[in-house]
């Protein structure tokens, strides 16, 4: 996985740089509520005054209407990957480099690359073209974003493995959310608009179920609704820095208040949860923050190989996510995260309530109410796994 | 037959009621596209979906349009039939009679928020439509936000400019029964409205576009809010699984509560959540401690949470006992960081709290 972009994100503002493209998605709730028609409509009304427009990815998925709406557009093709006995097709990056459109359309933004691919994630893809000044016009479902994954996996019962991260989300100039009611989206799964009739009945008895359907919809609006919030903050904010604020202000949260966040990052497999809620947290708050793990000073082969590992992968999920991670030494796990967030200026603590691994055995079982006593005036959350109700 | 009136409907009252659920059964379906300006494509998505239907095989006529159309509009537009409106020196209408008579499938109605000219029958457009609907007509109808009685209040502070004529509150409710959110970024709309160059009136403008399409996509959130409880409901499912967050902040006397309330109802608004306040009864308590807990209870129900005092022996079982009632999804409570009191209190409840209250989050407050 590839962790090399900057935590800041934004290289547009640089003017020395070379100016980064500008990112829209397209927003929706689940297959078949017509994101792709969406883009390609406006892709048309693009095309038609005079921008020059490539398709980089473009799945068709035998929807007649949709394909309908390629007509005349550029399309590159794409490049064929040999996996194990098959043969998978990807998007040609080098290719479209080479033709250096001024925008690229690009299908199915949270698409894993067949492995053997230069990327691992088509967002990655996306990425190069970005850097590389191209704008970028693309789409994805809201169970793609990896913060909602807990909560994505409340609602349908599915853990979904194809995410985008979403700082990526965030970078982008616009997100557009794409709605169609939960009735004719259903009415399009009978006719076969959207699958075939046997992956239809599937789809029917899993995701598109109506309750299933209204609140991912629901949240997609709602999500829509914040990633504009955080949209107008940031312009504002930048709008008025000029007079407001003086050279040598901090390069942070644009809000006033700040907030700052500390993630506890232990081995227990409840903590990808914790990141994400965290991460969330903080997008909400217009918050800074941070995951923090802790081994112990003298003796660090106490802790086994296994924990190490686990441990790293979180705090690599972290870093992913845009979190800054760190790992502090300490025999006291409590003093030490209570004394690194007093230093730190940290406003709440984040834990996750179930904690039984060795780590506790380690550190002693009553870790959270000892970095309670020990937070004095931090604000602490103890964050339960949510259960799938029935 | 014999009929016992105190206990049975009367066959009159059964006879209007079959006869009202007939109605409803016969009544059109009405759908509407809801926008937050003019220029953000509610038009090309409504029209679009009459062209579907039609090539699906409906019959789908056009009975309002807006007076002009980009190209793509009209491309659209030249694939439907069209019975054109009534004009009149003072505007125009559907022309309700001439609709009824050809009795389509579906209408599509481009505008739903229109002022009849004054020797119409109805006074408004969605007078019109009604009639429709009630005639078994399908309508299919586009809306701007600001048009909409309801939220005409959030949008004057937006805008600081008060829209004249509305759709009527309950209009929406009683009649919609789907309605899509048509989203877009707000330059196509700016453009309309603001000379190019004149950078602060783009910024200020773009300002105000943003704020009404984040609250068109909240509005279009909170009916879809309500669709998913009610089929919740008839359904006889557990709610408590939706994107809704339940609040639950823990007040004793002792606690400076005002963050907490406000910290939880925020959170609670964030997530169209619900919000209880409750106390666990104690059983001696100062004239101090009295006061200070009437106003934090005062404070917390002019917040809009819903109060209740609890009694039990024990107040950590009082309180997930509620929690688990509720589906409670977060609880805040307070502690002291006082040395003295913090050993008893934490052994005795928090502690237990924090170990209990599985599924729930529990947020520890400094006081």
């Amino acid at each position: 996985m590839s962790s090399s972009t900057p935590i800041s994100g934004d290289s547009g503002s640089d003017p020395q740089s070379r100016r980064r493209g500008q990112l829209k998605v397209f927003l929706g709730y689940a297959a078949g509520v017509g994101k792709t028609y969406r883009m390609l409509e406006e892709v048309q009304h693009l095309k038609r005054q005079g921008n020059d427009i490539v398709v980089g990815y473009f799945e068709p998925h035998g929807r007649k209407d949709t394909i309908a709406k390629t007509v005349g557009l550029e399309m590159i093709p794409t490049s064929t990957i040999r996996y194990r006995t098959s043969t998978f097709q990807e998007m040609d990056i080098d290719a479209i480099l080479r033709r250096r459109p001024a925008i690229c359309v690009v299908d199915e933004l949270a698409h894993t690359n067949v492995p053997g691919s230069q990327r691992a994630k088509r967002w990655e893809d996306v990425q190069m073209l970005l850097d590389a000044g191209i704008n970028v016009m693309t789409n994805m479902n809201i169970q793609h974003l990896e913060s909602l994954n807990d909560q994505i996996y409340r609602i349908t019962g599915v853990r979904v493995r194809e995410t985008v991260p979403d700082w990526f989300v965030k970078s982008a100039a616009e997100v557009v959310m794409v709605d169609a009611t939960t009735g004719a989206l259903l009415n399009r799964l009978k006719r076969g608009d959207i699958y075939a009739p046997e992956k239809a009945q599937q789809a029917m008895e899993n995701f598109f179920k109506e309750s299933t359907l209204t609140a991912l919809r629901e949240l997609a609006m709602r999500q829509a609704a914040h990633e504009l919030e955080l949209r107008e903050i940031a312009s504002t904010s930048e709008e008025r820095r000029p007079q407001e604020e003086p050279s040598s202000a901090s390069p942070s949260s644009p809000k006033a208040t700040i907030d700052r966040i500390l993630i506890y990052v232990s081995a227990d497999s409840s903590t990808a949860m914790l990141i994400r809620r965290g991460r969330r947290m903080a997008d909400y708050l217009g918050a800074d923050c941070f995951a923090v793990s802790v081994v112990p000073l003298r003796d660090k082969g106490r802790l086994p190989t296994q924990d190490r590992n686990a441990m790293e992968k979180h705090l690599n999920f972290a870093r992913n996510l845009h979190i800054e991670a760190r790992i502090l030494e300490g025999d006291d796990a409590a003093e030490t995260i209570a004394d690194f967030a007093h230093r730190n200026q940290i406003t709440q603590i984040l834990l996750s309530r179930c904690d039984h691994s060795s780590w506790s055995r380690l550190f002693g079982s009553d870790l959270i109410p000892r970095v309670v006593q020990k937070a004095r005036d931090i604000r602490v959350i103890i964050v339960a796994e949510r259960k799938r109700p029935n | 037959m014999m009929n016992d009136s105190s206990q049975r409907p009367s066959p009159e009252q059964l006879l209007a009621q079959i006869e009202q659920e007939e109605r409803r059964e016969r009544r059109g379906r009405l759908k509407v596209f809801l926008g937050y300006a003019p220029g953000v494509g509610k038009s090309f998505q409504m029209l679009d979906e009459g062209r579907r239907r039609r090539e699906r095989g409906e019959d789908v006529v056009v009975c309002a349009l807006q007076p002009e159309y980009p190209p793509e509009v009209e491309t659209v537009l030249r694939k439907l039939e069209n019975i054109p409106t009534l004009k009149t020196a003072d505007g125009e209408a559907i022309d309700v009679a001439a609709v009824l008579q050809r009795k389509p499938q579906v209408a599509l109605v481009d505008g739903l928020a229109y002022e009849n000219p004054s020797d119409c029958l109805n006074a408004h457009r969605w007078q019109d439509v009604e009639q429709l609907l009630e005639a078994g007509i399908s309508v299919i109808a586009t809306v701007n936000l600001q048009y909409l009685e309801k939220h005409s209040d959030e949008v004057e502070r937006i805008t600081g400019k008060r829209v004249s004529c509305t759709i009527p509150r309950g209009f929406l409710d009683r009649s919609a029964d789907e309605i899509v959110v048509v989203d877009a970024p707000a330059t196509e709309s700016l453009s309309r409205q603001v000379a190019p160059g004149d950078r602060a009136a783009l910024l200020a403008e773009g300002h105000k576009l943003s704020r009404l399409r984040e609250l068109a996509l909240l509005v279009a959130a909170s009916v879809i809010d309500r669709q998913l409880e009610s089929y919740l409901r008839s359904h006889g499912m557990d709610s408590s699984w939706g994107v809704q967050e339940r609040i639950l902040v823990c007040v004793t006397p002792r606690s400076n509560a005002a963050k907490m309330l406000e910290s939880g109802r925020r959170n609670a608004d964030r997530f169209q959540g619900q919000f209880y306040v409750v106390y666990v009864q104690q059983p001696v308590l100062s004239q101090q401690d009295r006061q200070v807990l009437q106003q934090n209870l005062d404070y917390a129900r002019q917040l809009g949470a819903q109060v209740e005092v609890l009694s039990g022996l024990d107040a950590t079982d009082a309180i997930l006992k509620f929690a688990r009632q509720k589906g409670i999804t977060q609880i805040f409570v307070g502690h002291s960081m006082r040395e003295g009191g913090w050993r008893r209190l934490w052994g005795n409840s928090i502690k237990r709290l924090i170990r209990s209250a599985e599924g729930i989050d529990v947020v520890v407050y400094p006081h």
